[in-house]
């Protein structure tokens, strides 16, 4: 069995718990609030228009953007109340499951209700049935197996966005998909992929049994169905044997690429060492890293200089590296309470890099340079550069108009440009692909891309804490530029892959 | 024999005595009393002033054309329907008095769809009646023997059963509650000639044994003729004729001459042959 394999396996047990975990609750809750709902709009059409209008609104809103947007949601929820409402991890990601659980739990109990015969609701009312009765006695038990099929859509539908809540912090079979993704490990993507097809397909076999009891009135499939759910859910409530004991639990965060992966790695060794029990949020968007770093969602992460710069303090002068640092330690201490613990010693800035023998039959080496040539080249830019002040400080200090302009994502980018795809491409400084695929990064003459000093961030809450700090300041200059590339490369090269946990082992060998 | 109406009817039917317009005796007061109903659709009443008194024990057939009112002045006896203006009084109690489902319970209802409930076998859909009101009692057998059905349909559904079938069971489920007051709206409408009077004659039986008064809604007005004491024809939501049989069948207004003549043209058609 290949490590990739064996490591992914090892990893599946408890993801696929935390998995069904959020996408059962969600359904439940769904269920919960969508029979009521549909209830309510089957008899009321004052009701039925807006809910079912709102209901397939939320289900017009991208999955990956309903959990996001549900972070900054309970963030300003939990300042407005004076509550302490975790804007990360299993809450926000229920909430944003649940509401995508609505719509075919409300609209099937809405046509399951309305689907009854008349004759039937008639003879019921003229029998002398109260609303109560006609609806546990035979509205319900009537429209049941429709009422059914639309939980069992929304079960499917659930599992598979369960895949996103990562993106929020709430682990799910996703962490093998997104980790997978960015550091192109395949089988980690695919055991990922195929585990949540196998539970969603579980799931919908379980609830069909459930259903064709209904329908033909054999309660042992409606028994075996259901309990076999129950089962399920119960064991992904139930709390892993051996997660109690440990000492105290800190979260260290990690955004969606290797270079995080594998930092987050070496800082979780560091603290294990001093005895801590850690738990990572992977896969973090970029501002919700801090934004919950803050909020003390997550103890400890790695952002870089001039993210930090642009993005939390809105700032779009260019200072040198040690000018911002000072002021970034000086000013995220005071608007936030978070520590500044160091630089790692490494910096990833932002570069345009180009394939070398393209560069040099274009006789392009810096930006200044590029104004010319631009017309005619393809730029490939990772996720969120296009929308980043960076992006606004280049074009406006270079004058670029690209022929064309396109986003990929991390893996693909480097995809891109060695085959031709993109003339020229976003690039980190610290990646290791640049050397391993003769890149050239295009020299900065106008300063128009600040530093990217690699930091080491505390959550309030810890920069007080000696031991934690203590375990974390070995770290303070440690990494030097070519051993991060390197490392980068171990996890993101296709041949004789590392995982992010073997290259942390590498580049700090005395973690643990 | 259908002949002018001035001609008084030498002998009119047993059934027909006390049934006629106001010819009630003063010693034995109104079963169902209706005053003064008027039920308004927009700007078109269904009913229009309407009033009606019915003795107990008696077969009352109410016919009359599409749209005349019929179905809705069943419908707001057990208030399945909520008039505009007027009071029902049954046995003496104004209906409003009691919460619907509960009046609901004393009264019997069958209509031209049945309604059995698809889900719950023969004998579930009997004894749903008695469990609404907290009883355990079950009536099944007994309702389906009463109804001439063999015992083994207990078990049966309801898509099993022959449209005739059905109808038995929707009868036994009316009468599940043992009430004293039965509405039926077009109860054998949808059945074939045969088994239409088959059922219509059962039924009358039925409601000599069990000491039932009925109000029974049809189109039909041959079946009316035969089955029904006494005969209401309602045209735009008034009383156009009220009757025995023999007296309405003597009737001289030109609509409910209309009405009778059909089934008698029909009767000569037939014996022509």
């Amino acid at each position: 069995m290949s490590p990739a394999f064996s490591e992914a396996l090892a990893d599946l047990p408890e993801l696929a718990r935390a998995h069904l975990l959020v996408s059962g609750a969600a359904v439940l809750i769904g269920v919960a609030l969508g029979l009521p709902l549909a209830i309510l709009s089957a008899r009321h059409r004052l009701v039925r228009t807006p809910v079912l209008g709102l209901a397939g609104l939320i289900q017009t809103v991208p999955a990956l953007a309903l959990l996001a947007l549900f972070y900054p949601a309970l963030l300003i929820l939990g300042s407005a109340t004076g509550l302490a409402i975790p804007a990360l991890g299993f809450l926000p990601a229920l909430v944003a499951l649940s509401l995508y659980a609505l719509l075919p739990i409300v609209r099937n109990g809405v046509a399951a209700l309305q689907g009854v015969d008349p004759a039937v609701l008639e003879a019921a009312d003229g029998i002398g049935m109260t609303a109560g009765q006609r609806l546990l006695l035979v509205e319900l038990p009537l429209g049941a197996p429709v009422i059914l099929a639309g939980v069992r859509t929304a079960a499917v539908w659930t599992i598979g966005a369960a895949t996103l809540a990562t993106t929020v912090g709430q682990p799910s079979l996703g962490n093998l998909i997104f980790s997978g993704l960015q550091t192109e490990n395949w089988v980690r993507v695919l055991v990922g992929c195929a585990a949540a097809a196998a539970l969603a397909l579980i799931v919908d076999g379980l609830l069909a049994l459930v259903e064709s009891g209904l329908k033909r009135r054999q309660r042992w499939r409606i028994v075996a169905g259901l309990g076999a759910l129950a089962a399920a859910l119960a064991l992904a409530f139930a709390p892993m044997p051996g997660a109690a004991a440990g000492g105290e639990t800190v979260v260290i965060g990690a955004k969606n690429f290797s270079e995080q992966y594998i930092l987050a790695s070496a800082i979780e060794h560091r603290l294990q060492a001093a005895g801590y029990r850690t738990e990572r949020r992977d896969n973090l968007g970029s501002t919700v890293a801090y934004q919950a770093l803050a909020a003390g969602d997550i103890d400890v992460y790695v952002d870089y200089g001039g993210t930090l710069w642009a993005n939390i303090l809105q700032r779009t002068d260019n200072p040198p590296p040690e000018a911002m640092r000072a002021e970034l330690t000086r000013q995220l201490r005071a608007r936030d309470h978070v520590l500044v613990l160091g630089a790692l010693g490494f910096e990833n800035a932002y570069a345009l890099a180009m394939r070398r023998d393209r560069a040099e039959a274009l006789g392009v080496r810096t930006l200044d340079d590029l104004t010319r040539t631009a017309p005619r080249l393809q730029f490939g830019a990772d996720l969120e550069f296009l929308s980043r002040p960076e992006w606004r400080s280049v074009q406006s200090a270079y004058r670029l108009n690209f022929a064309g302009q396109r986003s990929y994502s991390p893996t693909f980018l480097y995809r891109a440009v060695t085959d031709g795809s993109a003339d020229l491409i976003t690039a980190f400084s610290s990646d290791g692909r640049i050397a391993a695929l003769d890149l050239v990064t295009l020299a900065d003459p106008r300063r128009a891309l600040p530093s990217y000093d690699a930091l080491l961030l505390v959550s309030p809450r810890r920069a007080g804490d000696a031991r934690f700090t203590g375990a974390l300041r070995p770290l303070v200059g440690a990494i030097p530029v070519e051993r991060m590339r390197q490392a980068n490369l171990m996890v993101d090269r296709d041949a004789d892959k590392r995982t992010p946990e073997e290259a942390a082992r590498w580049l700090d060998p005395d973690g643990r | 024999m259908f002949s002018d109406r001035r001609t008084p009817s030498p002998n009119p039917s047993p059934l027909g005595r006390g049934a006629g317009r106001r010819a009630l005796m003063p010693s034995e007061p109104p079963f169902l009393e209706i005053e003064a109903l008027t039920k308004r659709h927009g700007a078109r009443a269904a009913l229009d002033n309407l009033s009606l008194s019915v003795l107990a024990g008696r077969f009352v057939a109410l016919v009359g054309p599409s749209g005349s009112g019929k179905t809705t002045l069943l419908k707001s006896i057990n208030r399945l329907v909520e008039p505009d203006e007027g009071t029902i009084r049954i046995d003496g109690r104004d209906v409003r008095e009691v919460p619907a489902p509960e009046l609901r319970h004393g009264i019997g209802y069958v209509i031209q769809s049945i309604g059995l409930f698809p889900h719950m076998n023969i004998a579930e859909n009997i004894d749903i009646v008695p469990r609404l009101t907290g009883s355990r009692e079950s009536r099944a057998a007994e309702l389906l023997e009463l109804v001439a059905l063999p015992a083994e349909m207990a078990g049966r559904y309801p898509r099993e059963l022959s449209g005739g079938q059905q109808q038995r069971v929707g009868v036994a489920r009316a009468l599940a509650a043992r009430p004293r007051l039965m509405l039926m709206d077009e109860p054998f409408g949808a059945l074939d000639p045969v088994t239409r009077d088959t059922l219509g004659r059962a039924y009358r039986d039925l409601h000599e044994r069990l000491g039932l008064t009925t109000l029974m809604v049809t189109h039909d007005v041959a079946e009316a003729l035969l089955l029904a004491d006494r005969i209401v024809v309602l045209i735009d939501g008034r009383i156009r004729a009220d009757g025995a049989p023999a007296e309405i069948v003597a009737d001289d207004d030109p609509e409910v001459r209309a009405m009778i003549d059909v089934p008698r043209r029909q009767a000569e058609r037939l014996a022509a042959l």
